[in-house]
């Protein structure tokens, strides 16, 4: 088996003004694996993501997929292997959920329309939407909207997927039809790296676990190791916070 | 009725020019706006600057000083144009003006995320602009640009002051002639008026043709 890691994080630093979001992160995802990041709001997570495929440009620091470093020279052709879903869905408003899965295949990968097609409905069922393909965003709910976003992630075969928050903006009800379309993604291994409050899921598929906290990695480790026996306390609390605030786990 | 029959293809003759006035300056402001528009919201300082000085300065000065500086004012420094198109470049500067502001406020309207999302596929700038923000925008200017449209069709009137033979000014003819001001002026207003609801009309039409769910911009009638 190839121990090469897919995505590789060395020393990512960011600093928007005066204020450091990323005091220099270290990450590895092996393939198949899942990472959840946990953490307060505003500690870098978000821009950890963003920072991965140069969506937001980092100040320092290298990311290596397969080995490979992104730079902002390949970064048109990397950021194709790397599938981002968003808090706020983002899909594309003019399009249908069709169009919003195949037009990085059709546009950016130049794949003739049929095929493209196919991949795309393939995509849309995998997610249980193959139905609702004619639809436009504004007539699917906002579970549907990031189911399709899912599929679009997903329809590039990416090597990695990163999920920034995907069921924060979700009504409670949704939360669970999202959750389940990646639990199903990460037994089906796919690697994916994802930061999130939902402690259910983290506990249930996560590989590992990785607690953040003013820009750095304040711990990492199992999700038995993180829930049952924190190595520090600031873990142990904000672990307690959470469950209070979400509960401890989502059926 | 008679004197109406009469004046009607002289008014019509004129009409024609105020149409030929209304889209070529139309014309001329759209292909300034859209590079103007573009530089607003993607150009780097200078050019940003450069062409907010010209939104500025020309959606300031009265059309009427406007054409009389082209007309009277630029053959000093040499540069003579015919009347129409004195016209044409007035009417066009100052609806490119207008038209940039269009165009800008709907590429804004276009979601951070949308570009965002867009790039995160692999998308160029280019291609995040081409296939998802410009087909977004054209959408949201559709309803200010067919009032811009009216705004240039009306003010096409203001080249009677630099004698150009549009619908007014055939009107004036007529009434000096004839001695029939009021009725004249009201044949006049009402092919404006008919002229406007055509062009609102068309697009209408367009409007509809490209309607899309979640971006309707008048009220949906149920």
């Amino acid at each position: 088996m190839n121990q090469q890691p897919v995505l590789k994080i060395v020393d990512l630093r960011k600093k928007y003004g005066t204020t450091e979001i990323l005091k220099g992160v270290s990450l590895e995802l092996k393939k198949g694996e899942t990472k959840v990041i946990i953490g307060p709001s505003g500690t870098g997570k978000s821009t950890l993501l963003l920072c991965i495929n140069r969506l937001v440009e980092p100040d320092s620091g290298k990311v290596f997929l397969e080995g490979e470093e992104i730079t902002p020279k390949n970064v048109h052709r990397m950021r194709q292997k790397i599938g981002f879903v968003f808090q706020d869905f983002n899909l594309f408003n003019h399009l249908t959920a069709l169009d919003n899965v195949r037009i990085g295949l059709i546009k950016v990968q130049k794949i003739r329309k049929a095929e493209a097609t196919e991949i795309a409905m393939e995509q849309l069922k995998k997610v249980g939407l193959a139905d609702k393909a004619h639809l436009y965003p504004s007539q699917l709910s906002g579970g549907q909207k990031q189911r399709v976003a899912i599929a679009r992630a997903l329809a590039t075969r990416p090597k990695v997927i990163l999920f920034d928050e995907p069921t924060s903006a979700l009504d409670p009800e949704l939360i669970g039809e999202v959750l389940s379309v990646m639990v199903d993604l990460a037994k089906s291994g796919m690697t994916m790296l994802v930061v999130t409050h939902e402690l259910g899921f983290a506990r249930s598929v996560a590989d590992e676990i990785v607690f953040m906290e003013n820009g750095v990695i304040v711990e990492q480790g199992t999700p038995s190791e993180i829930f049952t026996n924190p190595k520090t306390e600031r873990t142990r609390q904000f672990l307690r916070r959470l469950t209070e605030l979400y509960g401890e786990e989502r059926k | 009725m008679k004197l109406i029959v009469e004046s009607l293809p002289v008014l019509l003759k004129g009409t024609l020019v105020t149409i030929e006035l209304t889209l070529a300056g139309l014309t001329l402001g759209l292909v300034i706006a859209i590079p103007v528009s573009f530089f607003q919201v993607y150009g780097a300082r200078v050019p940003r600057l450069v062409c907010s000085i010209y939104e500025r300065t020309f959606r300031s000065i009265p059309l009427l000083v406007l054409l009389m500086l082209i007309f009277y004012g630029l053959p000093e420094v040499g540069i003579k144009l015919e009347p129409f198109f004195a016209c044409v470049l007035g009417l066009g500067l100052r609806s490119s003006a207008y038209q940039s502001q269009i165009f800008r406020g709907a590429i804004l309207s276009v979601g951070k995320g949308q570009s965002v999302a867009a790039l995160s596929l692999g998308m160029t700038r280019f291609q995040v602009f081409r296939h998802i923000v410009f087909p977004q925008a054209l959408r949201f200017s559709i309803v200010p640009w067919t009032n811009e449209l009216t705004i240039v069709l009306k003010d096409s009137s203001m080249a009677y002051a630099l004698g150009v033979v549009e619908l007014l000014r055939q009107g004036s003819y007529i009434i000096a002639r004839t001695y029939e001001p009021m009725l004249i002026f009201l044949l006049c207003a009402a092919i404006y008026l008919a002229l406007t609801i055509f062009a609102n009309r068309i697009l209408g039409f367009v409007e509809k043709k490209l309607r899309i769910p979640g971006f309707e911009t008048r009220e949906v009638v149920h």
